[in-house]
């Protein structure tokens, strides 16, 4: 199946150091095994002061009413959608690397797609959350749902705002069932390796008593591929679907037919900004992880960053072209409006964030700064975040007739809300790291032993051992 | 590697192997020895292990396919039931029958349904959750989702024979050779 990528692996090593099956498995599972290092204690509190901050929007906003936050007309959706979006954007890149790079037969996705998937559930559940509580009546929400309800009707089901209660929740629904499949034999890992009785039990459980016979690996092949098949039309789906959310309007820089392309690469291209944010710093505190997610694995994903970020970009341009060819006076004014209005600080730190600073990723030496990586990695994040805020903000709030023209301006329950879903962010990416096996360790054995332990039979090619290691921590050369 | 005592109840004889390799050449021989009833055990999949064992099917797939075919079917009708028949509703002068709005739901239900299909269709093949299952009763298996690669000939096979088996085993120079209790 690796065909392809064997003759580069020799040159980019996807490990460092000599491995083993049992290194493998135990740099991997230790980690939730053993106590955690003081540096978690500090992130988590960090995340759980965030997720109270979230409990408390949460709660306020329910006492009061939506008028906590700034929104208003004609800027109805702020902070709300602009988070939403951003949100389920990062989610993307997860499945991206889990399955569409799977698909594509990407052997380096083995050592970060566990890890990009869990990101993606956390992520989907924070970008649930706004339009959730953006309805007004959290309550009633079941009332999108199509259930017979007393008051006779049905959802709107031409509306692309049904659609996307259907492709989220369908979105978080296969994304945890990919993510757990993927952990049940890892899990019967931890549970053979467990000491004592409570976690054999857990783990026996969670594990469903996986113990690994050819035949029941034969099905769980062939279902992780056909899930991965699907997640992949998904996940395209998902964003696009989004996306119309906008581009069915009628509102200037909304309607424009290539939304649901630049949609989908701003969300790979943020979601490998938020894998490279959290890659770097996980790297640091658990050192073991550093001989599955080399500086190989980090080029890699700085280069897709840099390549959806011209994809994006692109989208910037044609987004002007549009405004000039639509010959649509109020097509054309958004894109002055956007250069010069009243938010052109949003419009222009998102040209800087998203347009200029990634052409950094060109240099192979600052792809191999993981300081720098991180800040561009932090920056880009940023960048999306005000592409939204632009997208949402300045196309509503100077329209079509002057008289409904307005300002908004987010408020500080708007930012409380919006860093609390951060800090439970942060909070869960850190308990699933105390819990769980951060990377797939029968998958990354699979990939070791095919690349490059795999000798006679039908995996005839040289390399018994894992080639020479390149230079640990900073500066790895490629 | 006592010789065979009288156990109450003998689920099957299994062999211990250090690499996948060994294990592939294992199954291709207890499979042309006309063992029938053998199962591998193995920390991560191994290609080419199922083939050498002669096994051969496409359950899973065929159920995500009728999975992922009910989805579709059963979410287009929903729509078309309740917008069409149950309460139809003009929208902008669009026909009731306004199907190609009803294409994205109609994907999201298919890719639902084959994605439990493919997830639950997986573990009630395997028969999981098993919570007991005789080969954890061996204590090298601890090893099995580590490092170690394990055949089981069972003994419901119609050829097992406590001794033959032992000695075939043993030709096949694993790492070690326990009974398995039921």
């Amino acid at each position: 199946m690796q065909e392809a990528i064997k003759p580069k692996v020799q040159e980019f090593p996807l490990f460092e150091g000599q491995q083993t099956y049992e290194r493998i498995t135990d740099q991997i599972a230790r980690i939730p095994e053993n106590p955690h290092p003081p540096a978690w204690t500090v992130m988590f509190g960090i995340g759980a002061v965030g997720t109270l901050m979230l409990i408390t929007s949460l709660v306020w906003l329910l006492i009061v009413g939506l008028g906590i936050w700034g929104i208003n007309q004609p800027v109805a959706w702020g902070f709300a959608i602009i988070n939403f979006v951003w949100w389920i954007g990062i989610g993307h890149a997860g499945t991206l690397i889990s399955a569409i790079l799977l698909l594509l037969r990407q052997a380096w996705r083995m050592s970060i797609n566990r890890f990009a998937e869990a990101m993606t559930i956390f992520a989907v559940m924070c970008a649930g959350l706004f339009p959730l509580f953006h309805t007004g009546r959290p309550w009633v929400a079941y009332w999108l749902f199509p259930l017979p309800n007393w008051l006779a009707m049905w959802p709107q089901f031409r509306s692309p705002l049904e659609w996307d209660v259907f492709a989220v929740s369908t979105y978080f629904t296969v994304s945890v069932l990919f993510w757990y499949m993927g952990l049940i034999p890892d899990l019967a890992t931890m549970r053979d390796r467990a000491k004592s009785t409570l976690a054999k039990v857990i783990h026996g459980i969670l594990s469903w008593g996986w113990r690994g016979s050819a035949v029941h690996w034969l099905r769980y092949e062939q279902a992780y591929l056909l899930l991965a098949g699907l997640s992949t039309p998904l996940v395209l789906s998902v964003h696009s679907i989004v996306s119309l959310d906008f581009a069915i309007s009628i509102v200037p820089g909304w309607h424009v037919t290539i939304f649901p392309p630049y949609f989908v690469a701003g969300a790979i291209f943020s979601g490998f900004a938020m894998v490279l944010t959290l890659v770097i710093p996980f790297r640091i505190l658990y050192p073991g992880l550093r001989e599955y997610i080399t500086m190989n694995h980090i080029d890699w994903m700085a280069k897709v960053m840099l390549a959806t970020g011209w994809i994006v970009f692109y989208g910037y341009l044609s987004e002007m072209f549009f405004g000039w060819y639509s010959a649509n006076q109020f097509e054309q004014f958004l894109v002055v409006n956007r250069f010069f209005g009243p938010y052109w600080l949003a419009y222009w730190a998102l040209i800087f964030c998203n347009g200029v600073v990634p052409q950094l990723l060109w240099i192979p030496k600052i792809r191999h700064n993981l300081l720098l990586l991180f800040i561009i990695s932090i920056i880009v994040n940023i960048g999306m975040w005000f592409e939204r805020f632009v997208i949402v903000v300045i196309s509503l709030h100077r329209d079509f007739l002057t008289s409904a023209w307005g300002q908004y301006a987010p408020t500080i329950w708007d930012w409380s809300l919006y860093l609390g879903t951060i800090g439970f962010f942060i909070m869960m990416m850190f308990l699933f790291a105390r819990f769980v096996p951060m990377l797939a360790i029968a998958e990354l054995k699979d990939i070791w032993h095919r690349l490059y332990h795999g000798h006679g039979g039908h995996n005839g090619h040289a390399g018994k051992h894992a080639p020479a290691p390149a230079p640990t921590g900073k500066g790895g050369e490629s | 590697m006592a010789h065979v005592e009288t156990a109450p109840q003998l689920y099957g004889i299994m062999a211990e192997f250090e690499t996948p390799e060994q294990l592939i050449e294992a199954a291709e021989r207890t499979r042309a020895a006309g063992y029938k009833k053998f199962d591998c055990y193995t920390p991560f999949p191994i290609h080419g292990l199922v083939e050498a064992m002669g096994v051969e099917e496409a359950k899973v797939p065929w159920t995500v396919f009728i999975c992922g075919l009910f989805g579709a079917i059963a979410f287009f009708s929903l729509q078309v039931y309740t917008s069409v028949i149950d309460y139809p509703l003009n929208v902008g002068g669009r026909d009731f029958l306004s199907w190609p709005y009803f294409i994205p739901i109609t994907f999201e239900g298919m890719v639902l349904c084959a994605a439990f299909g493919a997830f639950i269709g997986m573990l009630a093949y395997n028969g999981l959750p098993a919570p007991y299952h005789p080969v954890f009763n061996v204590p090298q298996f601890a090893r099995a989702s580590t490092d170690r690669f394990f055949l089981c000939i069972e003994a419901k096979d119609p050829n097992f024979d406590r001794n033959r088996v032992y000695e075939f085993l043993q030709s096949l120079n694993p790492l070690s050779i326990s009974e398995v209790e039921a």
